[in-house]
């Protein structure tokens, strides 16, 4: 009898495995896109799923760019971007999707300009950045910033940016070079965040940026000031929240239409106190505090 | 009587076993000749469908008011640029070039000289313990080696040369060469083997040393395997595409001496297709940049092709 029953039971559960099988995929919440943001996505996915342990929430990066197409494409429900989306882009998920893109505010970054950390430099100011980065600046020696190249065996700056299709590089773009600028060709170009700060860590005569979440034990952060001979700023939650901390940007998440369900429940707890705990618990500004 | 009984019914089974087997091999025959044909066919098609691929995402902005001056001639590549998109890949070109060159410049001797020690100079136990090693090489995923540049060639690069930043057109060359070494090394050896023994006693009877025999007698006999080998380990070097975008540093920029930092044909692709909008200018113009990889890969395969030809008509 007992055996009877408990057959029955295996051979249910056997069935009920299968069919919540085929719609497992659709049951967890997918989210994709800005490399800046992986780890701060998938952060709020282990704890959101320690809270709700029915819904799985999915966390793939690999930039802004690669985020948004695949919201357009239907891939993922959620796109996290270090920018906003583009005017085409937008137009895109109206065709697609049939709906409009809706931007939720999830928090700030403040990008921290790293250089290596035996590089005596301390401070720099935005001329100087956009000098040095922007299409026709004229700073591309360590001397011209005052820094004797010998203490880093070479006086040539080796600026290292973001692949062009980066949010992370469109950002710098506009905050630093102005909207109207282009980048100077020549600059080492790496794929990731962390990549970055990685090559400065190992390179004396370079200068990246990046997501101040992403520093390391061989770089050191710039303090950064408005205008030359002004005091610089140190990129920290602090100055970011208070917005005195110049290169401070929104970190965004996307969704094709009004979220509901499952996805409005975690954009929910993302905007409770227990996701903005997760956004400053990883370096980043949480939304209430900005200014 | 019975046993007589018995073993006739034996015989007949296996003369109907043979008879079905016969069949069998009637019909093996053509089925296996078709499956064969279809083999060689495929990589045909195959060819011609990847080709055909490339070509309908290059095709509208092909012939869409593409400036191709802009293309060829500038170094300016700035598919995301607010104000003024400008696509040159001039620079490209010249990266791709640089790198794939300085690699075969270290391991064409590499790999040849490799290939001559190993058929020539070695014997028994010890030329197939070298051969397998060199084997294992071979099959090292990009990424290792990629890592293996990043990490170990950049700082010796720094240390050695001064130069302001490890992943360059030097690093670049150093890593393809070595990645391309062991496929030069192994069809270069089979080449060498290939030549019969005959050869080299009459060139050891004329008193030749056994270096005047590797390089009057082996060589001019190997040379269409020896082509071979290089093409295959430029082939390589051309196509590779994630240890580059490791190792080159990635940079817009005409190299004027071995440490600048370089960027290529392939790591651009590599880097940017995926964030690309699909149907934008930016995505077909990295397929118009698949095309002329495909085009420079067609060009020496086809200078290759003509060059053994030479070498024919030369002999005969």
């Amino acid at each position: 009898m007992f055996k009877q029953k408990f057959s029955v039971m295996l051979a249910l559960a056997a069935i009920g495995c299968l069919i919540p099988g085929c719609k497992r995929a659709d049951r967890g919440v997918r989210v994709e896109g800005s490399d800046t943001m992986v780890n701060l996505a998938q952060a709020w996915a282990e704890k959101y799923h320690a809270d709700r342990p029915d819904i799985s929430i999915q966390v793939l990066g690999g930039g802004t760019g690669v985020g948004i197409t695949s919201m357009i494409d239907g891939n993922c429900d959620l796109a996290t971007a270090s920018r906003k989306m583009e005017a085409k882009e937008i137009q895109r998920v109206k065709e697609r999707r049939g709906c409009d893109a809706i931007e939720h505010l999830a928090g700030y970054d403040a990008l921290a300009v790293y250089v290596h950390k035996d590089n005596p430099l301390d401070t720099i100011s935005l001329e100087q950045l956009a000098e040095i980065y922007g299409d026709g600046g004229k700073i591309d020696k360590w001397s011209q910033l005052g820094i004797d190249g010998k203490t880093l065996g070479t006086d040539e700056i080796t600026r290292v940016s973001r692949q062009n299709s980066s949010g992370t590089y469109a950002y710098f773009r506009e905050a630093v070079l102005g909207k109207k600028r282009d980048y100077k060709n020549g600059a080492v170009e790496q794929t990731g965040s962390k990549d970055v700060v990685a090559l400065v860590a190992h390179t004396p005569g370079a200068i990246g940026y990046s997501g101040m979440g992403y520093k390391e034990p061989g770089v050191k952060m710039l303090k950064i000031a408005k205008k030359k001979g002004e005091p610089g700023v140190e990129p920290t939650v602090a100055t970011a929240k208070n917005n005195t901390y110049p290169i401070t940007r929104p970190l965004l998440i996307y969704s094709a239409g009004e979220p509901t369900g499952k996805i409005k429940d975690f954009l929910d707890w993302i905007h409770s106190s227990g996701g903005q705990k997760v956004v400053l618990e990883l370096g980043y500004v949480p939304i209430g505090d900005h200014e | 009587m019975n046993k007589s009984v018995f073993a006739a019914k034996i015989r007949r089974f296996f003369r109907a076993l043979h008879g079905l087997l016969q069949i069998a091999l009637d019909f093996t025959e053509p089925v296996m000749e078709l499956l064969i044909r279809l083999c060689g066919w495929s990589a045909i098609v195959f060819v011609f469908a990847i080709f055909l691929f490339v070509f309908k995402e290059a095709a509208p902005v092909m012939f869409g008011g593409m400036n191709y001056t802009e293309f060829f001639t500038s170094i300016n590549w700035r598919p995301t640029s607010v104000v003024n998109p400008q696509y040159g890949i001039l620079a490209l070109i010249v990266g791709t070039l640089s790198v794939t060159g300085l690699a075969m410049l270290l391991a064409v001797p590499l790999g040849l000289g490799a290939a001559v020690y190993i058929s020539e100079f070695t014997t028994g136990k010890y030329k197939e313990a070298l051969k397998v090693l060199i084997e294992l090489l071979a099959p090292i995923p990009s990424v290792v080696w990629g890592f293996i540049g990043y990490m170990l060639i950049g700082p010796i690069i720094i240390k050695l040369t001064g130069a302001p930043v490890g992943v360059n057109l030097l690093n670049g060359g150093i890593t393809l060469g070595l990645m391309s070494v062991p496929i030069i090394v192994s069809v270069a050896e089979d080449a060498l083997r290939a030549v019969p023994d005959s050869y080299r006693e009459a060139a050891l009877s004329f008193g030749a040393s056994r270096w005047e025999t590797v390089y009057r007698v082996l060589f001019p006999a190997a040379k269409n395997g020896l082509l071979a080998a290089v093409l295959l380990g430029i082939g390589r070097a051309i196509g590779e595409t994630m240890a580059v975008l490791m190792v080159t540093g990635h940079a817009i920029k005409i190299p004027h001496s071995l440490l600048d930092p370089v960027r290529t044909l392939t790591a651009t692709i590599a880097a940017e297709l995926g964030e690309a909008v699909e149907g934008d200018v930016h995505y077909r113009m990295l397929f118009v940049i698949g095309l002329v990889l495909f085009a420079m890969t067609f060009a020496i395969n086809l200078t290759a092709d003509f060059v053994v030809k030479g070498i024919r008509s030369e002999k005969t």
